[in-house]
């Protein structure tokens, strides 16, 4: 049995401001094992990115607040790390990927200082600067880059080469649990398959767990283990990809998402559309979220929470398979 | 199906000069988009795909070659009928956040064309018009004194194509109208533009980046690198029978969203574009192509009809 890395247990987040309150993150449960790949596919404002950052505390402290749930990181509950700890943890346990390589570096200071920046952070073995700098070298190797570019400039390197340096910079602590927030979406398609082909083969040799944040189910089939499928702050899908891709039950929004995407191996004159749009996170409907968008709503999907269908690891919350046999 | 393309470009040309040189931003491309039909173009960003569209409209100046509406040159006409031609050919913008005028509402947002052409006049007709064309694209009626900042990318989308369709074109260039929208929404958008298609009869250049997409809608595929055409083909027989190898890498390039068909490094293309200042000779595909020989870069390689109607330019089908 693989040993449990990070777990995350009725997460709930919200954002307070004098105006209004938003309810981002509802109540969510994962974990992520240890060499393991997560998924989280859902469209914007879906609490994706809230997720990832409640993990590593980045939330911002004047508006934002877990207002519930556990957060557990190799056994220790996040909420109640200190500074150090924290400061330990966050680039050296866990190190995180942004959407946008463009704004994520610092463009006036060279690619190899900002690599090296992360090592001389968490330098336990007390490298010398000699080390450091021949350690930079290696980790650009590593992502594809000649290690003499490591003097240039972010302006100097193209959209994809700005995503390995993030990367790079990423890996250099050689973190157990990788957060990559959309890591292509700014990306063009043939320099997507690229970063992807060597984010799978490096998550091998490093041998670190992902946590992958994506729209795109495509992204999600290619690289994933497990998949959460996140609606208005609640994942209403959860399970291994065989489940979630090739599963006899799911989510009427799982559904409408796949039939959405437009087919490249079979012609349909239309897409199956869904309608209207997500909640808006201030006022969430009663019972379950999805309840006005969904083309199988019952009246009792308006009223009450809907409850977990679970077969295995599969876990789908939805009135509609109350009276299937577990 | 017209003997006589609506659109026709004739060796097109568009070059940007640069203090390093001119930048072949679109080089002698040749399409023909019929009536009631839809070309979608595709390609990377920097392929020159949403040049080519503005310099169809006439937003940027050619540099070379003809444009042909209905046989007419757009590129040699007055400025007057430019602005009668505009009501023809119309353009919907990627963006729906930055493309409309934060301080207009809905109802003045798609009143603006019209006054703009004065192809109606009248306080009245102009707001009946503009309730039929919110009536056409979805947005309901309590929405005309919204302004954009109150509604969503795919609601923002809608006025795009609002505004496009407000002066009856029949031509309108759509360049990566769905981008910027999440997948329930772009269903929606592309379902849109398809309905108003068959009802209207237009005629749609799709420029995208996003090949499942372009399947979708696109009745004929351009496939764009580097400023030049490279593959031109109908839609069914491009994914069926692609022959240009960046074509082919293109399409593997795709995450599929199925599971028997995991990415390997092997499959994917290497390399990153060239840079489109003072290309060199030959196919400008060459250095990332992994089926490149000696005569790639020896001349030009132009456009040839393999099978009816595919058209491919690459030195193996030569």
């Amino acid at each position: 049995m693989a040993k449990e890395l990070l777990k995350i247990e009725n997460l709930k987040v919200i954002y307070k401001t004098d105006m209004e309150t938003v309810y981002a993150v509802n109540g969510i449960d994962l974990s992520i094992n240890e060499q393991e790949t997560l998924g989280l596919v859902g469209e914007t404002g879906a609490g994706k990115t809230s997720t990832a950052l409640a993990i590593l505390r980045l939330l911002p402290d004047r508006t934002a607040r877990v207002t519930d749930g556990k957060i557990y990181f190799q056994g220790q509950d996040v909420a109640e790390m200190d500074d150090t700890a924290l400061r330990e943890m966050r680039g050296g346990k866990i190190s995180m990927i942004f959407q946008d390589p463009m704004t994520s570096l610092n463009p006036v200071i060279t690619v190899g200082k900002q690599i090296a920046e992360a090592l001389a952070l968490h330098n336990h073995d007390n490298k010398t600067k000699e080390q450091i700098e021949e350690r930079v070298e290696e980790i650009l190797e590593l992502v594809g880059i000649p290690g003499n570019r490591k003097n240039d400039y972010p302006h100097q390197f193209s959209g994809g080469m700005k995503q390995r340096v993030v990367i790079a910079i990423a890996l250099s602590c050689n973190p157990q649990l990788l957060i990559a927030d959309e890591p292509t979406t700014a990306l063009d398609v043939t320099i997507q398959a690229q970063v992807l082909a060597m984010m799978n083969e490096l998550k091998e040799k490093l041998k670190t767990s992902l946590l992958m944040i994506t729209h795109d189910m495509g992204i999600i089939a290619q690289t994933c283990e497990k998949v959460g499928v996140m609606y208005a702050g609640e994942i209403i899908e959860y399970g291994s990809v065989e489940d979630l891709f090739e599963g006899k039950y799911h989510h009427p929004y799982t559904e409408g998402l796949f039939n959405s995407i437009p087919n490249i191996e079979e012609k349909r004159d239309r897409l199956e559309q869904i309608d209207g749009l997500m909640p808006d996170p201030t006022n969430l409907p009663k019972g379950c979220k999805f309840n006005p968008r969904c083309k199988k709503c019952m009246e009792i999907c308006k009223e009450v929470d809907p409850p977990v269908y679970q077969d295995g690891e599969h876990k789908i919350r939805c009135h509609l398979f109350s009276n299937v046999n577990q | 199906m017209a003997n006589i393309p609506l659109i026709e470009t004739v060796h097109l040309k568009k070059y940007f000069s640069t203090p390093a040189g001119p930048l072949h931003a679109v080089d002698d491309v040749n399409l023909k988009i019929y009536q009631g039909t839809t070309l979608g173009v595709v390609g990377e960003s920097g392929c020159g795909k949403s040049t080519l569209g503005r310099v169809i409209l006439r937003l940027i100046e050619a540099t070379d070659g003809q444009v042909l509406f209905n046989g007419e040159n757009v590129l040699e006409q007055s400025k007057h009928r430019i602005k009668e031609l505009k009501k023809e050919m119309q353009i919907i913008f990627q963006d729906p956040y930055s493309s409309l005028d934060p301080r207009l509402s809905v109802s003045e947002l798609i009143a603006e064309p019209l006054l703009v052409t004065k192809s109606i006049r009248g306080k009245e007709a102009i707001n009946k018009r503009v309730s039929e064309l919110m009536d056409t694209v979805g947005l309901a009626e309590r929405l005309a004194v919204a302004y954009p900042h109150e509604l969503d990318g795919g609601r923002r989308q809608r006025i795009g194509v609002a505004r496009a369709l407000a002066v009856n074109p029949k031509f309108i260039v759509c360049d990566e109208p769905v981008s910027a929208l999440d997948v329930s929404i772009q269903a929606q958008i592309l379902n849109l533009l398809m309905d108003l298609q068959k009802d209207m009869g237009l005629t749609y250049m799709f420029i995208t980046h996003d090949l499942s997409v372009v399947k979708h809608i696109s009745h004929e595929i351009a496939v764009m690198y580097l400023g030049q055409n490279v593959e031109l083909a109908s839609s069914d027989e491009l994914f069926r029978n692609p022959l240009h190898p960046y074509t082919k890498a293109l399409l593997a390039s795709i995450p599929l969203p199925k599971l028997n068909k995991r990415m390997s490094q092997q499959e994917v293309i290497h390399g990153e574009l060239t840079s489109p200042i003072n290309p060199k000779p030959g196919c400008r595909f060459a250095a990332r192509c992994p089926e490149r020989t000696e005569a790639c870069t020896k001349e030009n390689i132009p456009l040839k009809e393999i099978a009816p109607g595919h058209f491919v330019s690459c030195v193996k089908y030569m």
